[in-house]
């Protein structure tokens, strides 16, 4: 049978496809959907890009706390004479089709006025008429289409962000002034001797003049700000010989034009600014649509449903529980609170906190952490602690995530910087000193054009072009990091460590094996009519594997909640669950996940579930380990350990069942030995995400939300990990070979400045020059490195 | 004779025209978003072009 595909969404329809309008869908959402648009005259979606659709959602109750009035007017941005805007954030953005649909929104419904997207921050902005209409009904109205909004404790309160732009401004400024003064300075330049043109010299030097005051006042202000800082806490940072360089340029020049012994520097000065300012804007380039800096907040709900004695119903935002509060946790949400189950079947999916998804089933009276998400039904929490004093949220009251790992971190450009200012300043005066006995009317000029030439432009440029270029090309392999110093730390790391769950193993349990006397396939035909009832999700793996059997139907069935299955046909009974359940207690293998199998003639087997390991991921240790310690933290029990061993080189440390402040702790001792690199994906690697030198985050959809790291991966992207960090010290290296580069610039001009011989001219060619060829030798550079690195990735 | 102070003025009248027109499009906020513009400008004429249809479009393309 030809495999179909779904028009609307693009993933298999299975056996069951859904006919409809001469089209094939996977399910009734992507139906619904399609039939939305197609009424509304918006077929034009599915010809923009094929298959473009997700999915709609399917908790409608999810979004009651948008009826909260106060709660909405947290949220949205604008809200005035019956109209609002709201900036929300859609995950599910991903190609032209969103934006054209999402933009088309007000043909869905008359009261929106307009929606604009902003596509590389994957964000929605809703202007929309509140007369018979609301956020809530906007909201359901995305999710039906497949566009479910992302609504999260972090958006709350928060008001719109004003954007800054001042570096955009500031390289405005610069480029303009820069513009201006090279033409202004151009009859100079050629030293055209005629009457004409010298008679109106000062006033060409004086618009010059005019023109670098912005630039020396606005467009250079951080320069003076970062040396001032670095000065006050005792560093040469490369910004010294810059704000020295730019302030004797212009100081120089302003006296030259007013003695009329020159037409200054200007040009230089203004060029300089520039192409510096250029290498921070190039430097800047972040990924908009990926937050590195989240918290728990990202993942918690705002609001939750709170039960009063007399059973009444009211939404609150999370701030407002109280301990002693009875709280309402519906299916699919997440729980903010520590608290007691009063009511329903509790199966909490830990996965973002523990990274593990085999679901907990808790019975009545258990106490349920943050952070939990419950699988299936309603279920009814006493508040035991307040939302910031929950077992998680806690470990955010650690002091490791005020700390600014950056801030610590010498970059390679600051350590040269400062060996450079003292070089420059040590050649300036004695140069000068030299000059003072020779000729004393030349000792002030040398000094400032050793100073004016030794400016470190091409130096401070090497580093936001090599590394900024570097980030742009491991983010085009699914490496995205948070900014280039991550690049440099990545090279310097000598301890790599490894969460288990979710990083080495894929999220799902994949692998089942069977162990015991072998099924009938009677046995196999009840065992998969059992399962079908059953919601329990190790009941859906099994029965995912059991497809080629055949249906029967039972006379008996019973579901014991958190045990397991029982099932009579004729005179047969099968009974499905823990070992406990079944009847067995095998001592040796409790800490695996099983399924236990036994009927009316006893035991039977068991089938085991196995976290499938990533591939790749043995070749990976075994590159690694050849620069690096190695050693994986996990948060589970000791069951994997033989497996681990068997498949990671020897002297890999493995360590188990570690909480996540152990974690933390854990990498503190690493770090005294040396620079640690952590790779973790949930919310209880965070804490050691966020003490280690370099935290990567991995996930197999990035859209997804990852705990506050210093770069997020994609997991098909792991294997190439090493790669990654080979590049990065390669990359440190092409950073030196700039500095070399540019040196061989400065002593050229060292030359002209020490023999007292700089012109403006000279100047004006050397800077630009310098610059430019710093620029391309490293953006060819890394492209030439990523392209070699490639090709020995195809190799292995 | 001082016709160069005529055209230094217009020129840089000229050039301080263009960089007030760059603040304004920075304050306006162009540059915060330099990729969805680029696709939304090709959309504007097939949006038209099927609104112009809207009553024939019993049959969609594929």
């Amino acid at each position: 049978m030809e495999n179909r595909v779904c028009y609307h969404c693009g993933d298999s329809c299975g056996k069951h496809s859904i006919h409809y309008d001469g089209k094939d869908f996977c399910c009734h959402g992507c139906k619904t959907v399609y039939s939305i648009f197609t009424e509304n005259g918006l077929e034009q979606f599915y010809e923009l890009e094929e298959k473009a659709g997700s999915s709609p959602f399917e908790n409608r109750e999810k979004y009651e706390f948008l009826d909260n009035q106060e709660i909405v007017s947290k949220l949205v941005a604008f809200d005035e004479d019956g109209v609002q805007v709201i900036e929300l954030s859609i995950p599910t953005i991903h190609c032209s089709s969103c934006i054209w649909l999402l933009e088309n929104l007000n043909r869905l419904h008359a009261s929106i006025i307009n929606a604009q997207v902003n596509f590389p921050k994957k964000k929605v902005r809703v202007t929309y008429n509140t007369k018979d209409f609301s956020l809530k009904t906007l909201v359901l109205l995305l999710g039906s289409i497949g566009y479910e909004p992302y609504i999260s404790l972090e958006d709350y309160g928060k008001k719109a962000k004003t954007v800054d732009r001042s570096l955009l401004y500031r390289l405005g400024v610069a480029g303009f002034a820069f513009g201006n003064v090279m033409l202004l300075s151009f009859p100079e330049y050629f030293e055209v001797q005629e009457f004409w043109l010298d008679q109106y010299k000062v006033v060409f030097r004086w618009l010059m003049f005019a023109f670098s005051l912005p630039v020396v006042f606005y467009a250079a202000k951080d320069y003076y700000k970062s040396a001032l800082s670095g000065l006050r806490s005792k560093i040469l940072n490369i910004d010294v010989p810059i704000a020295l360089g730019i302030t004797v340029l212009f100081l120089r020049s302003t006296v030259d034009i007013i003695g009329g012994w020159g037409s200054g520097f200007f040009d230089s000065l203004t060029g300089l600014v520039f192409f510096l300012l250029l290498g921070r804007f190039f430097q800047q380039k972040t990924y908009a649509f990926l937050s590195f800096e989240r918290d728990y907040r990202s993942y918690f709900p705002i609001a939750v449903t709170r039960v009063s004695k007399e059973g009444a119903e009211e939404n609150i935002p999370i701030h407002e529980i109280n301990t002693g509060d009875s709280i309402l946790i519906r299916s699919q949400e997440i729980i903010p609170v520590d608290g007691i189950l009063q009511k329903g079947d509790a199966q909490i999916d830990y996965s973002f906190v523990t990274g593990e998804s085999r679901p907990v089933t808790k019975t009545l009276g258990d106490t349920l952490y943050a952070g939990g998400k419950q699988l299936t039904g309603v279920l009814e929490l006493e508040v035991l602690k307040p939302v910031s004093q929950s077992y998680l949220t806690q470990l955010w009251s650690n002091s490791v995530f005020d700390k600014d790992k950056s801030s610590a971190f010498q970059t390679l450009t600051d350590s040269i910087g400062k060996r450079f200012t003292i070089a420059v300043l040590t050649i300036a005066s004695l140069a000068t000193t030299f000059w003072l006995i020779y000729d004393v009317s030349l000792a002030l000029n040398v000094f400032t054009a050793v100073l004016i030439i030794a400016c470190p432009c091409a130096i401070a440029l090497a580093a936001p072009f090599t590394l900024g270029n570097a980030l742009r090309i491991m983010g085009k392999q699914g490496f995205y990091l948070k900014d280039t110093k991550v690049i440099e730390r990545l090279a310097k790391i000598d301890i790599a460590i490894f969460d288990k769950t979710g990083t080495l193993t894929t999220s799902d349990m994949g692998h089942i094996d069977y162990e015991g006397m072998e099924l009938t396939s009677l046995e196999k035909d009840m065992l998969k009519s059992t399962l079908r009832a059953s919601n329990h999700p190790l009941s859906r793996s099994l029965y995912g594997l059991l497809q080629e059997n055949d249906i029967v139907t039972l006379d008996e069935f019973h579901e014991k909640q958190g045990s397991g299955l029982e099932s009579r046909l004729a005179e047969r009974v099968l009974r499905v669950g823990s070992s406990s359940y079944v009847g067995t207690v095998s001592k040796d293998f409790q800490e695996d996940t099983a399924v236990y199998i036994s009927t009316d003639e006893g035991i039977k087997g068991r089938f085991v579930l196995k976290n499938q390991y990533r591939q790749g991921i043995a070749h990976l240790f075994s590159n690694l380990k050849k620069t690096m310690r190695l050693a994986v933290l996990s948060g589970d029990n000791t069951g994997e350990k033989q497996t681990l061993e068997k498949m990671l080189p020897k002297g890999t440390e493995l360590l188990f069942q570690r909480k996540p402040e152990e974690k933390l702790e854990d990498i503190k001792q690493f770090q005294k030995s040396g620079k640690v690199l952590m790779v973790g994906d949930g919310l209880n690697d965070a804490g050691a995400l966020a003490q280690s030198d370099v935290g990567i985050a991995v996930s197999d959809n990035i859209n997804v939300f990852l705990p506050a790291c210093d770069g997020i991966m994609e997991a098909a992207a792991l294997p190439d990990l090493s790669g990654f960090i080979d590049f990065s010290k390669r990359s440190l290296w092409l950073i030196k070979a700039c500095f070399a580069l540019s040196l061989c610039y400065n002593i050229i001009g060292l030359y002209f400045a020490v023999t007292g011989q700089l012109e403006p001219v000279i100047a004006a060619i050397l800077m630009p020059l310098s610059s430019i060829s710093i620029v391309a030798f490293a953006t060819l550079g890394t492209n030439y490195l990523a392209r070699k690195s490639r090709r020995f990735k195809k190799l292995i | 004779m001082s016709v160069i102070y005529v055209l230094l003025t217009i020129s840089i009248c000229v050039a301080i025209v263009f960089f007030i027109a760059f603040l304004l499009s920075v304050r306006a906020g162009q540059y915060d978003d330099s990729y969805t513009p680029s696709v939304r400008m090709l959309f504007e004429d097939e949006v038209t072009i099927q609104s112009s249809d809207e009553t024939s479009k019993s049959n969609p393309k594929i």
